[in-house]
């Protein structure tokens, strides 16, 4: 039987030039037909230090990134040291035989990517034997590859005529000497192009083309990691009339603004990571109470404090949900995959000029840096939602009534105050305790408004179900997958919208045993607050910085219920 | 916003330099009605926290909007309404508390951008509003409910920090001349870039220092206020740094450069170098 997928990871230095192999080789992957999915894990430094890059490409949606490595191309000792353990049965180790030895132990290759690679006359061209030994490994046909390289570097102004041709030799000294091995994988199965239009983007790419989508105007940010790139996306691309897009002195500042920006009438956003976002603490507390629409983006990192800037984890799930002091409770949307960090942004926009108020979209480094292919988003199937505008004249009270009323908009007649402490119809200082109950009242009331969040379900059946949130998704979908390919007994529910949760998904889940709820975090911060909401939830938490992977997910499963598959013991 | 709601319960004292300033925002925001032909709706006061802050409340007569956000933020909220509408006039109404201790961190960014805004500061070197605690321009030794042996560090002056971090236009008033109060606030928020007036306005509760900026005769006390010399080229930023120098409480304009681009130019000169692109442009250029 023909492989369906094919798994590689790439270990060296950071500076070592592989980021471009996984993007090529994914790019040309995916062009030809494929399905892949990136994973990246850095230090957080500039340069240098020991990173790793993981590609899977198969011929279906890729879920998650892979357990055990079809092939480990190690740049340097350590790397191999660290990773080959992760290397499978029949799986190849790939390495730099320019810069070290490793003995004959019949699924090492050495190949000395660099010295081919210069070989050419291309001083790059080191990372493109790379790939074409990896596309021999695989039983890909070269041509994929070689279509992937006249596509890259075309624009021959820039990269000059010889770059192509270069590049193609290295591609054919790689395959030569991976042909020399005699090694070889197995062939991976013939892609099947889907019918439909794709693109290639990680999960901050998706956030951002989804606030373009909802016509955001007003961008400012600070830079942190994982969340920067949305900045520069931001910088570079919100540059058309009447949008804004800026670095401002600090998060503070960021949070501050967008709320000025969203009272002038302007969609307007910010995107950080944990410590900035704890920065923003007192701003959400204020778009909430003077009830001003506003979208953050918090993509986590690992915590607490400065935690982990460059790795993945779920733990701002509780901070999101109550940001500030006092009695708020923000709507949240955490998308799954990278397809869905592009509508859940566009749902966050248009429940925050639903409500009028503060919007958490909460994404995860392991989602910002995936590169993966989707399906091309339809811009007119979209539903761009705006606020209700007041159009009358002056003297109106905008917060008088109980329920949601138009918001006016400077420069137009019903001039009020947006107060961030209590206050009466007219937005003036009260102190006075009916007045504070029927606030607290009016904005919690208008959450309400937000329970149209749609959500999965599977095997509705079962008695105990598996909820992941967030890009746990992913493993969790593979893992149920191959449980119930076993003949498990398991349900399946999921959705990104976290707060309001859809009512009726939170019906069915409180009809189960036992709702298990895989989080990248030590508190199990989902499954306490479906606790809190009569949910018999547990969770199944990993904190180590990485996602899960699919097997710990399937033996950690199999343990807690009972359900098992063959293939789990297999594993 | 007006005295006249019955459920707003926040109330100046007796006297507070505050109604000064108040009067003359009245008058500067009139003014302008009637030069610029804008409506007043066009106006966007941004209140920092503290007595001075509950101005956004209390102004009579024609009712520019507001927004009264949180301590010491209200230069960022102004950088976000002026930002995103460059075409509404924003005023900054905060106190010496919130704008140059917890605010301080936002001054500079504004002046460098030259963000095109005006910040009426009123100065009573006091927080009155939680009852008499240091402020930064309290004076060394001030004895203060904080300080009850006396205030450890050297006083800010304001002014000066003003000049050196760049903002672009600079007045120094008092509370008590309503008038001249008036115009510089009309001037300042006329002025294309970053503004602040800086208004000398006494707390009676706390630090009633109407008698030592005015002086008394009688009782041979010495006026700190003096007035700038009409000779006095405000162009001149060393000439305004050595009035600073001079001690006391210069009042008039200090300082206005001359030829300096305001922040929303600025972004407009930067967005004609980019080529701007629809959400499906941007969608497309993902493709394969």
């Amino acid at each position: 039987m023909r492989k369906k997928d094919f798994i590689v990871r790439f270990a060296g230095e950071g500076g070592d030039g592989f980021l471009t192999v996984v993007d090529g080789f994914a790019a040309a992957t995916t062009k030809a037909g494929y399905h892949s999915q990136t994973f990246a894990t850095f230090p957080s430094q500039i340069k240098g230090g020991p990173t790793w890059f993981q590609l899977r490409v198969s011929t279906d949606p890729v879920l998650s990134r892979g357990d055990e490595l079809d092939v480990l191309v190690a740049f340097n000792e350590n790397a191999y040291e660290a990773h080959k353990d992760e290397v499978g049965e029949g799986g190849v180790v790939l390495y730099d035989s320019g810069r070290f030895e490793l003995p004959d132990d019949g699924k090492s290759l050495g190949i000395a990517f660099e010295r081919l690679g210069k070989s050419t006359g291309n001083l790059r061209a080191g990372n493109m034997v790379v790939m074409g030994a990896l596309a021999k490994l695989a039983d890909m046909p070269q041509a994929v590859l070689e279509d992937f390289v006249r596509w890259r570097w075309s624009n021959v102004q820039r990269y000059g005529e010889k770059t192509v041709p270069q590049n193609i030799e290295a591609l054919s000294l790689g395959r030569e000497e991976a042909i020399k091995s005699g090694f070889s994988l197995g062939q991976l199965a013939d892609p099947s192009r889907p019918d439909h239009e794709q693109i290639m983007v990680n999960g901050n790419e998706a956030i951002s083309l989804g606030a373009m989508a909802a016509g955001l105007e007003f961008f400012v940010g600070y830079p942190i990691s994982p969340a920067t790139t949305i900045l520069v996306w931001m910088e570079e691309r919100l540059v058309g009339e009447g949008q804004f897009a800026y670095q401002v002195s600090s998060e503070i500042e960021s949070i501050n603004s967008i709320i000025g920006a969203s009272y002038g009438g302007v969609k307007a956003m910010t995107a950080t990571a944990g410590p900035g976002f704890s920065l923003m603490s007192e701003g959400l507390g204020f778009a909430w109470m003077a009830e001003i629409p506003i979208v953050v983006a918090d993509v986590q990192r690992g915590g607490p404090a400065t935690g982990l800037p460059t790795k993945t984890e779920q733990s701002d799930l509780l901070n999101a949900l109550t940001p500030a002091h006092g009695d708020v409770l923000l709507p949240v949307i955490a998308p799954g995959t990278v397809e869905e960090c592009f509508y859940a942004t566009v749902a966050a926009f248009n429940w925050a000029e639903r409500y009028q108020g503060p919007v958490i979209l909460l994404s995860e480094h392991a989602l910002a840096e995936r590169k993966q292919n989707i399906l091309k988003p339809d811009l007119d199937k979209l539903v761009i939602e705006k606020r209700q505008v007041y159009s009358g004249s002056n003297g109106y009270e905008r917060y008088e009534a109980s329920e949601l009323t138009p918001m006016p908009i400077p420069g137009s007649p019903g001039s009020y105050v947006a107060n961030a402490s209590e206050h009466d119809g007219m937005g003036d200082t009260t102190h006075l305790p009916e007045r504070h109950v029927q606030m607290t009242e009016r904005r919690f009331s208008k959450l309400e408004l937000l329970e149209d969040g749609t959500y999965e379900s599977d095997n509705t059946g079962a008695s105990v179900a598996l909820m992941p949130w967030g890009g746990s998704k992913g493993p969790s979908r593979e893992a149920y997958l191959r449980l119930i390919d076993g003949g498990a007994d398991l349900g399946w529910y999921y959705t990104m919208y976290l707060n309001p949760l859809p009512p009726a998904l939170l019906d069915e889940l409180r009809q189960k045993e036992l709702v298990l709820v895989p989080e990248l975090n030590y508190l199990g911060q989902f499954s306490s607050l479906l606790r809190s909401m009569s949910v018999r939830a547990e969770s199944i938490t990993q904190y180590t910085g990485l996602p899960f992977h699919v097997s710990d997910l399937v033996r950690r499963i199999s343990e807690r219920t009972g359900v098992s598959s063959k293939e789990s013991v297999a594993v | 916003m007006s005295d006249k709601n019955p459920e707003y319960d926040f109330k100046w004292c007796p006297g507070c330099g505050d109604f000064g300033v108040r009067r003359a925002l009245e008058q500067a925001v009139q003014r302008r009605l009637i030069e610029t032909e804008e409506p007043v709706e066009n106006t966007v006061v941004v209140a920092g926290i503290g007595c001075s802050g509950n101005m956004v409340h209390v102004i009579e007569g024609p009712q520019p909007y507001g927004i009264h956000g949180l301590h010491g933020r209200s230069l960022p909220i102004s950088m976000g309404v002026k930002a995103g509408r460059p075409d509404l006039n924003v005023v900054i109404v905060a106190g010496d508390g919130d704008f140059l201790s917890i605010g301080m961190e936002h001054i500079a960014p504004q002046a460098q951008r030259n963000l095109n805004v005006c910040a009426v500061i009123m100065d009573n070197a006091v927080y009155g509003l939680t009852k008499g605690q240091s402020s930064p321009t309290a004076a060394e030794g001030q004895i203060t409910s904080s300080t009850p042996y006396g205030k450890p560090e050297d006083g800010l002056n304001a002014l000066r920090l003003y000049l050196s971090v760049g903002a672009s236009h600079v007045a120094s008033a008092m509370s008590s001349k309503i008038k001249d109060l008036a115009d510089m606030i009309y001037n300042a928020m006329e002025y294309e870039g970053f503004a602040i007036v800086h208004v000398q306005s006494p707390c009676t509760e706390y630090n009633n220092t109407f008698e030592q900026l005015k002086g008394n005769a009688k009782k041979g006390i010495e006026p700190i206020a003096w007035n700038i010399p009409e000779d006095h080229d405000p162009s001149d930023l060393k000439a305004a740094h050595e009035i600073v120098n001079n001690g006391g409480v210069p009042v008039g304009l200090l300082y206005q450069a001359e030829g300096r681009t305001a922040f929303h130019e600025r972004m407009e000169a930067i967005h004609a170098k980019a080529q701007s692109k629809t959400a499906q442009e941007l969608i497309d250029s993902y493709a394969f």
